[in-house]
């Protein structure tokens, strides 16, 4: 087959680009920052196959029947399912250029955030209470692992949400802002779908075996 | 104050005097070595006040031409001290017969050959290749600099501060007595309660994320920053075999990261992951880490191919043969290396449709590679074949991995496998194919690339002294492995009984010697090329009537690598240029956009391996302190919005004229 394309027979070939326009700014940004959740992906992948290998070795221990509070789950599971609804409103707003509205709806996103690690904590406390600790067994080291790993994960978006709140009250919503939000953006709702997979795969299967 | 043990415990963890390895006299012997080394270095560069310029033009630089330096450099000192740890192998085994005991004890004999393992692929393989994927994809592909140059910078310094954490080891406290991928439950706490295991877990976790982010970096650069032109198809196949090498880092360095930290939290907090009681499950470690571990080997071995690629093209005046075969060949190569992870523990007892199953996805990977020897193959034929030294090194290698491939092939046959693993002969295979196959093509891309990026070439007679001992270095220590091996010898012995295994043992360290002899000629090689460097000077920025876009800018490189980006035509494009009389643009330059130097990036890396160090040690004041530091100094670098730059026109005026004159007064001599 012939790889070689010669376009510009006979006349002079053009070598090079003479009115260069500058790369703007940032152009790799989202394909970068994807590449790095999907990366993150594979952590939680890693963590999910771990549970899946290692979630029914109670060690004569408690088991997810005697562990799980479905209902508090759920109230957890809406938290944060919201607070992704609220990241979209907040995105919405930013498209209009409305800075306060934004700031607005991030300020509730971070709330229910807020609200979903804490309740996450409670539950956490009520189990190492009840002595279901990390240490108990194969099964609550990689239950602890997989759900506390995302639950770090949400307490970063936080601290990032604040500062990006923080830098766009400062210097408003610019162009590298924008970009930072739209970042936040698919890191807060990926955090979202992981959480579908542990809610259904963690949770839902558990209480069901 | 000092006599309360709680308050020095709180202090200082459980780092104490007794760490300091005072006792061992080999060790003792190595610091002051090292410690007069490092003053004497550091005295040259305060004498000749180097550091503001170090530290303004080098540390701090985000320039992919000077971070691909450094990471070469990193890489090259590395291999040193990894070498160092295979001399000393090969001489308590080769000593180590009828009652005695070597001079190497156990406990100091295991903590070498796992630094061996460790150092050679994370901080000399992994660095070298990095490096050459920095300097080199964003020229061929006719780019100013990477995606995310600042990252580029913190990349490299986390490498550094994994060696750092690994080469600290050395002296302070020990390193793992567990073999380089540290099986549990050896390392778990229960049998490794020392550092050990934990500098090897943060040195390699802090490293990581250099490596992932570098990764991630390299592919955004190859998709988005290419000339206009080059289409996938038209890229060199050196960026492809990158693309595919960095797309295996993005999908493999996380496992590695979950893996290990799964095996801290074992370690530190008292889970049972890998433990052998209450549900752990030791093996699950073992799976984990081999499906980061394979790709690894491809991560090593892509790019080298296509070095290979580059240079058996240019040296051979040639076309490379079958372009879209070779890159449909490292993409298959790219996902199959997902699905042979298993055959690296046949014997787990997965039973016979398991194993079978992997077994044959490994056989499978020879046909790819197969199909790429003979590209090379077919390339050389009727071809103008000038033997410079990246071609010497390139038929080394064709020589070389052929053998290493088929000993592979044999060991993926599970049968066989279950007599020879663990093996010498296993020792011997993957030595034939990371050196065969990786170290001989990081030695041809540093001849090939050499005065691109210094501007004149390496000393050929040195440089064939050098290959010369190494490769028949390679053949004397390696080969008599596979015999041992195949006489039932196992891996990681330290001392044997029966006498008729020495000779074997003697001639495998006579070859460990060759290759120190290449070693050597090699550092004399770069020595003698600094000291001969007007001799050795390329002006034309073409040393080798090469093909491909790198080879169209100067040597080395403006900052700026182009001053007009390339338009691409063709996938040999700088080939392209000169048959159709290409003439360089002289004048109608504009300022070009560039990215500002920044010392974040060394801040960082240092805030993290002081905290892996703190961690290590139990100096949880240390660990939390660096980790507040670490996310204060990163939401702080967020504030900063200006982070780059234009060089004025006048300045490219003034480098490209430079060239000019330089080029034509190459012409006239």
């Amino acid at each position: 087959m012939s790889i070689a394309t010669v376009p510009t027979q006979g006349a002079d070939p053009v070598f090079h680009v003479i009115d260069e326009h500058a790369h703007p700014e940032g152009a790799s940004t989202m394909l970068g920052f994807w590449i790095y959740l999907m990366s993150d992906c594979l952590i939680f992948a890693m963590l999910f196959a771990t549970y899946g290998v290692l979630g029914g070795n109670y060690a004569a221990g408690p088991a997810p029947k005697d562990l799980f509070d479905l209902k508090l789950v759920a109230l957890n599971t809406t938290m944060l399912l919201l607070s992704s609804i609220t990241y979209g409103f907040a995105m919405l707003t930013m498209e209009k250029s409305k800075l306060g509205q934004t700031q607005f709806w991030l300020a509730i996103t971070g709330l229910f955030g807020l609200a979903f690690l804490s309740i996450e904590l409670t539950e956490f406390h009520h189990m190492i209470h009840e002595g279901a600790t990390p240490q108990r067994s194969a099964f609550l080291s990689s239950f602890f692992t997989l759900v506390g790993t995302h639950g770090l994960h949400v307490t970063f978006g936080l601290v990032w949400l604040v500062t990006l709140m923080v830098q766009s009250a400062r210097y408003g919503l610019t162009e590298a802002n924008r970009r930072r939000l739209m970042c936040l953006s698919m890191f807060w709702h990926f955090l979202d779908v992981v959480w579908i997979g542990v809610f259904t795969f963690v949770y839902l299967l558990g209480v069901l075996r | 104050m000092f006599d309360n043990p709680e308050l020095l415990k709180l202090i200082f963890g459980r780092l104490n005097l007794e760490a300091l390895p005072i006792h061992e006299p080999i060790l003792v012997g190595t610091f002051a070595v090292v410690a007069t080394g490092g003053l004497a270095l550091f005295a040259i560069v305060t004498y000749f006040r180097l550091w503001t310029y170090l530290w303004r033009e080098w540390f701090t630089t985000v320039d992919h031409k000077r971070i691909g330096i450094m990471y070469m450099i990193l890489g090259i000192v590395m291999l040193l001290r990894g070498f160092a740890d295979a001399i000393m192998m090969r001489l308590q085994q080769a000593i180590a017969f009828g009652g005695s005991d070597g001079y190497l004890p156990a406990h100091h004999y295991d903590q070498v050959f796992t630094a061996h393992g460790v150092i050679m692929i994370f901080f000399v393989a992994m660095p070298l290749v990095t490096g050459l994927m920095n300097y080199v994809v964003p020229l061929q592909i006719g780019a100013r600099d990477v995606s995310f140059p600042f990252l580029n910078n913190f990349s490299f310094w986390m490498t550094v501060g994994g060696a750092v954490l690994v080469m600290m080891s050395l002296f302070i406290g020990e390193f793992a007595r567990t073999g380089w991928l540290a099986y549990p439950p050896l390392s778990n706490i229960a049998y490794s309660p020392d550092v050990g295991v934990d500098y090897y877990i943060w040195g390699l976790q802090v490293a990581g994320v250099g490596t992932t982010l570098s990764g991630i970096n390299l592919i955004c650069t190859i998709v988005k920053l290419r000339a206009p032109g080059m289409t996938m198809m038209k890229m060199p196949v050196f960026t492809w075999t990158s693309l595919c090498t960095n797309v295996l880092i993005v999908a493999s360095f996380p496992v590695l990261t979950a893996v290990l930290a799964l095996l801290s939290l074992d370690r530190y907090v008292g889970t049972n992951f890998f433990t052998n009681d209450l549900g752990g499950n030791p093996m699950m470690y073992v799976n984990l880490i081999w499906i980061w571990g394979h790709p690894e080997v491809y991560i090593l071995v892509l790019p080298a191919f296509g070095i290979f690629s580059e240079v058996t093209a240019t040296f051979s005046g040639k076309r490379l043969f079958g372009y879209t075969s070779m890159v449909y060949a490292t993409v298959v190569i790219t996902i199959l290396s997902y699905l042979v992870w298993l055959h690296h523990f046949f014997t787990m007892g997965s039973g016979a449709s398991v194993n079978s199953f992997f077994g044959i996805t490994t056989m499978i990977i020879s046909i790819p590679t197969g199909a790429k020897m003979f590209n090379w193959l077919f390339t050389m034929y009727r071809g103008r074949i000038r033997f410079e030294l990246p071609m010497m090194w390139t038929v080394a290698f064709m020589l070389t991995f052929v053998i290493g491939g088929m000993t592979g092939v044999l060991l993926a046959v599970p049968p066989a496998d279950f007599v020879l693993h663990n093996s010498l002969f296993l020792v011997a295979h993957f030595h034939n194919v990371i050196i065969g196959g990786v170290l001989f093509g990081l030695f041809a891309g540093i001849n090939y690339w050499f005065p691109k990026a210094f501007g004149f070439r390496l000393d050929p007679f040195w440089g064939k002294l050098s290959f010369w001992f190494w490769v028949s270095g390679f053949y004397v220590a390696f080969m008599p492995l596979y015999v041992l091996g195949l006489m039932g010898v196992t891996r990681r012995l330290r001392v044997f009984d029966d006498p008729s295994l020495q000779i074997w043992f003697v001639i495998a360290a006579f070859g460990a010697f060759l290759i120190f002899l290449g070693i050597i000629a090699m550092l004399v090689q770069f020595a003698v090329s600094i000291l001969k460097r007007e001799q050795l000077k390329d002006v034309t920025g073409d040393p080798w009537d090469a093909r491909t876009l790198e080879w169209a800018t100067s040597s080395p490189p403006p900052d700026y690598n182009f001053a007009f980006t390339p338009v691409v035509y063709d996938n040999d494009a700088w080939w392209d240029m000169k048959r159709r009389g290409y003439r360089r643009p002289l004048t109608g330059f504009r300022p070009i956009h560039m990215p500002s130097n920044t010392g974040t990036g060394v801040i960082l890396a240092g805030l993290a391996t002081a905290m892996g160090f703190g961690l290590i040690w139990y100096i949880w004041w240390l660990a939390a302190v660096c980790f507040v530091g670490l996310l204060a100094v990163a939401i702080g670098h967020t504030f900063n919005y200006h982070r780059d730059f234009h060089i004025p026109s006048d300045e490219v005026v003034r480098v490209e004229e430079a060239r000019t004159r330089a080029l034509a007064a190459g012409a006239q001599s």
